[in-house]
């Protein structure tokens, strides 16, 4: 029998017991905001130049030259950014690193930039939420399994207890966390009504609903997360809704790549165009252009002689509406990913994330796995980034913001710019009027929203795995394993124990990524720098759901692009650290490449 | 004659009595507390069938003989349709199979443009649904992601395959919303007094206004066809030896949170958040459930009936039958008196605010009206409703402790109960 029935008022951990939840007053519950400002401990310096194109700078900015954070110099470069690899030779101050992280210190030296000159750990090292008896039991949990004969224990549910165990249909990822109260239950669906509404262009009589554009990709955030789900190339369709453009251009001053250096910034953008192509505008105004597509076949030829075609993408815009782009400005198509799990991912300890990290590839095994620093939009402070293709935001809050004003043109108080993407050179543009009500607040989407639509995002559930004791999956999960696809797609985290939200807090969770930064080869560069990340690192992707994709959002399109027409394709585009793995997959035979296909199906 | 009049007295106070209190062996099992919640889903089921049915025939008059009098008594039956149907709300959310079936029958809101023609006003384009002004009814080949679609011949499947076109949520091209639609027609008032006002013109085919008006009934005929086929599909997953009955009856025990989820889950996150607090949020007449027809106050009262109807086991029927049978308010009362003093008294409170709101929009002002900025009392009254229904979710978690169903297993995660399993 399968219940959809949960106990409401009391969490359920898979690894701890039920204490009972108390309920929460109030509409937007207290501890919701708390949530928000959790790990906000000390502002590091007020740079809050996250978005360079919006210009509006909550706090001042100190020089950058003589900046100190949290005992943070900036003349320390870090990893990657403007810096190369061999830059990074700050010393370790061993005297203030516990005893115990001297073996994995000592053995790859990997948390050697995350430790600031002062001394102070930028992010803790180990564990913090987990007394030594839970982390050995993390540890014994989450080591990957070497028993293919049957299911793991806790495998079916990919999310913990926060699993959705829904008759799998087109909503599979429009559930919330089965393990929320009934007054959180309330949250998330005044933030889904949020996620779903269209916005209007102002001036409108609908005025808290206003304020779109003017220049934007998209009316609603639904418009291009479907169903919550892939977005998808226009794949003839006349426009690119759940698919657009990024603009940038790497660092032309020494200025310039201070401010990387100090991830103040992650790139610049346009100077006409901004940082993402917008192929719509509010009435009266020209859209920026239109994004252009063409493939190309490439015949790849697989163990057993198996040809696979892979489509090879060429980008270009069409119709720009001020001219050329810059010279050194970089396109970088993105389509929408999927909205299940991220509170979980945000719930993942620094550490469990940085223990994978090897930049150097100081083992040898030719995964690097670089953390992408950058700093939380509103705090200035430097966290760990998780969310975007490129890792390129620390919470959900950030990417959601950043999605309200790049795609939408919507303000927010975390991003006040009314006129969104528009830049001085698109004057026309900055004459229009906004959705600003005085009344209602400084900005088009006053609090609560923004509240409401993070709650949102952060508790859509992963959906129980389907057939995982299937003989065929278990073969593939092995053959996954044993072809090296898992020195990156990490199968399993614990969450910490004091994540915001409860129903997040010490979930064994299955999101197959380890949510580093990997060079994915030149076949998927897109030569576009964004903070850490250079122009052939992406971020893991999680694979969790990925099996859903086609019940969901009726296609299988695949990678940042969507160039992927199916799974096999999308692993043959591996490259560069995935180059063995996607080599050992082309050499299994015909029935073994589809074992481990089916494999991926049932996540 | 007065002792047989004397006789017939007590049998109906023995009935009576029969009805009402049920013995405690049967009061105290959560087995048959289940399996009485499983009998009036199929009553509430079946009555919503049946009137379904009526409804079904009324749009057949219209079709047959369009005029003022025949699309007034298919409104009148819409209206009487969504009684009953509302009060089996309650049965979301605790049972999967309701879950996976609900969205053909009462998805909303919809973009209307998908199914007829609509007011200018609405706007010609939305990049979010490229389906946003398609209007079937006067386009037989529109396209879908790229892709035609050929709705030449209006049929179920036609409508089955238009549901959520695009991966648009809001496309929803079947269920009382869509027939709504078809019967009012938009309701341009804002949040001004009026409902939306479709001539019925717009099926006569001799006079003929709004244009293909043969290809609108046959919509709205599909359309009513369909309720019809999807709600004998729920009758029949809640009779004795249906899907649903069994699934909550395997394990009375989770059965019984599968009731108590239902009636938090109505209660707080649809009803009382999504139904209620967004429109007063907003205040936008767009965020009114039944926004055609201003039938929103009776769609929200009878939700609330059917909340409290999970609790006491009470139904009374559309014939006028009441039907009674043990109740999760007896088990309550059983193991903590005052506590199913305590539910039964909020639940009655928030019907008695759901009341005066229905009086309200009856006799002063509609539904999307009581919502509108700076009206302070219209606002006060719904805002009265929704703290009734947040008031009782707090009872509704306390009865969850009470009856100690803290412990219900899920499936394939036994961790929940031992939690030291994982670790050796």
């Amino acid at each position: 029998m399968t219940y959809g029935g949960k106990l409401r008022g009391i969490p359920i951990s898979p690894l701890e017991g039920g204490d009972a939840r108390q309920g929460r007053g109030g509409y937007f519950p207290a501890t919701f905001i708390d949530r928000l400002r959790y790990d906000v401990v000390t502002p590091l310096c007020h740079s809050r130049d996250i978005s360079p194109s919006r210009g509006e700078i909550r706090g001042s900015l100190p020089p950058s030259s003589s900046l100190t954070c949290n005992g943070f110099p900036s003349e320390w470069t870090g990893w990657g950014g403007a810096s190369s690899r061999q830059s990074m030779t700050p010393a370790i101050r061993r005297k203030s690193i516990p005893i115990f992280l001297l073996p994995v210190l000592s053995g790859a030296l990997l948390l050697t930039p995350l430790i600031a000159a002062g001394g102070d750990p930028i992010f803790p090292t180990t564990r913090s939420d987990l007394n030594p008896k839970d982390q050995k039991r993390v540890e014994a949990v989450t080591r990957p399994t070497t028993d293919f004969s049957k299911p793991e224990q806790f495998e079916l549910m990919e999310g913990g207890a926060a699993t959705s165990r829904a008759i799998v249909n087109g909503n599979a990822f429009s559930h919330f966390s089965a393990n929320l109260t009934f007054e959180e239950e309330e949250t998330f669906k005044l933030g889904n009504a949020l996620f779903t509404k269209l916005w209007v262009s102002a001036p409108s009589s609908t005025q808290a609903s206003d304020g779109l554009g003017p220049l934007f990709n998209a009316r609603a955030c639904q418009s291009c997360h479907l169903k919550d789900g892939r977005g998808h190339p226009p794949e003839g369709s006349a426009d690119a809704t759940s698919m657009f453009l990024r603009l940038a251009r790497p660092a032309r001053t020494d200025e310039e790549r201070e401010a990387i250096a100090d991830y103040r910034k992650l790139n610049f953008p346009d100077a006409t165009y901004g940082e993402q192509l917008q192929d719509l505008a509010v009435p009266g105004l020209k859209s920026e252009g239109r994004m252009q597509i063409s493939y190309e076949e490439i015949p790849v030829t697989l163990a057993g002689g198996e040809v696979v075609h892979l489509r090879k993408p060429a980008y270009s815009v069409a119709g720009l509406s001020h001219g050329p782009l810059e010279s050194d400005v970089t396109v970088s198509p993105r389509v929408a990913p999927p909205m299940i799990g991220m509170g979980l991912i945000q719930a993942i300890h620094e550490s469990d994330i940085l223990a994978k990290a090897d930049p150097d590839d100081r083992d040898g095994d030719g995964i690097s796995g670089k953390p992408a620093l950058v700093r939380d939009h509103r705090s200035g402070e430097l966290k760990l980034g998780r969310f975007g293709y490129k890792a390129q935001n620390a919470t959900i809050r950030d990417q959601s913001a950043s999605a309200f004003a790049g795609d939408m043109g919507i303000s927010t108080p975390d991003n006040p710019s009314s006129h969104g993407d528009c830049t001085k050179a698109e004057a026309e543009c900055l004459a229009m009027p906004t959705g600003v009500q005085e009344r209602l607040g400084p900005v088009e989407a006053p609090d609560p929203v923004m509240e409401l639509v993070t709650f949102y995002s952060e508790n859509l559930a992963v959906p129980a795995r389907r057939d995982l004791a299937d003989p065929t999956v278990l073969k593939g999960k092995q053959l996954f394993q044993q072809s090296g696809c898992i020195a990156c797609h990490t199968p399993k985290f614990v969450t910490r124990r004091d994540a915001g939200n409860k129903a997040h807090a010490f979930q064994l969770i299955w999101p197959y990524s380890d949510f580093l930064l990997h060079d994915m080869g030149e076949g998927l560069a897109d030569g576009q720098q964004v903070g850490v990340a250079d122009g052939r690192e992406w971020r893991t992707q999680p694979l969790w759901g990925i099996g859903l994709t086609e019940t969901v959002n009726g296609h299988t399109f695949f990678l940042h692009d969507g160039r992927a027409r199916n799974l096999t394709e999308a692993i043959l585009w591996h490259g560069g650290e995935a180059q063995k793995a996607r080599d050992a997959f082309a050499a299994l035979s015909k029935d073994d490449r589809a074992a481990l296909v089916k494999f991926l199906g049932s996540l | 004659m007065i002792r047989k009049t004397v006789f017939g007295a007590t049998l109906a106070l023995l009935a009576a009595s029969a009805a009402f209190t049920v013995t405690p062996a049967e009061a105290a099992d959560s087995a048959s507390v289940v399996k009485h919640y499983a009998e009036l889903a199929e009553a509430k089921y079946q009555d919503s069938l049946t009137t379904a049915k009526a409804l079904d025939a009324a749009i057949d008059a219209l079709i047959a003989t369009p005029g003022e009098a025949t699309l007034k008594a298919a409104k009148e039956a819409w209206i009487k349709a969504r009684v009953p149907y509302q009060q089996t709300e309650v049965y979301r959310f605790g049972n999967p199979i309701v879950d996976d079936w609900e969205g053909k029958v009462n998805a909303w809101p919809l973009d209307e443009g998908l199914i007829d023609y609509v007011d200018p006003s609405y706007g010609t384009e939305s990049d979010s649904n490229p389906l946003y002004v398609a209007n079937v009814i006067a386009n037989p080949k529109i396209k879908i992601n790229g892709e035609d679609y050929d709705a030449t011949d209006i049929t179920p499947e036609t409508l089955r395959g238009l549901n959520e076109a695009g991966e648009i949520e809001a496309n929803v091209a079947t269920g009382y919303h869509a027939i709504e639609f078809l019967l009012w027609g938009q309701d341009l008032h804002g949040t001004g007094p009026g409902a939306g006002e479709r001539p019925y013109t717009d099926y006569d085919k001799a006079n003929c206004t709004g244009g293909n008006c043969d290809r609108r009934a046959a919509y709205l005929k599909a359309a009513s066809t369909l309720l019809v086929a999807d709600l004998e599909d729920m009758v029949k997953a809640w009779a004795p030896d249906g899907e649903a009955t069994k699934n909550v009856e395997a394990d009375p025990k989770a059965g019984l949170t599968a009731i108590l989820t239902g009636m938090g889950s109505l209660s707080y996150g649809e009803l009382a958040g999504e139904r209620m607090k967004l429109g007063l949020l907003l205040h936008d007449p767009e965020e009114e459930h039944d926004c055609f027809s201003d039938n929103t106050y009776a769609s929200h009262l009878n939700d609330a009936i059917g909340i409290k109807s999970a609790y006491t086991g009470e139904y009374v029927r559309v014939d006028g039958t009441k039907m009674t049978g043990p109740s999760l308010s007896e088990l309550v009362a059983a193991k903590d008196k005052a506590l199913d003093t305590e539910v039964r008294g909020k639940l009655d409170a928030t019907l008695d605010a759901m009341n005066a709101m229905a009086d309200r929009a009856q006799k002063v002002e509609a539904y999307d009206q009581m919502i509108g900025e700076g009206n302070t009392q219209g606002n006060a009254v719904v805002q009265k409703a929704i703290d009734g229904l947040v008031d009782q979710t707090k009872s509704i978690e306390r009865v969850i402790a009470a009856l100690d169903l803290g412990t219900v297993e899920l499936e394939g995660s036994d961790s929940l109960d031992n939690p030291d399993a994982v670790f050796k």
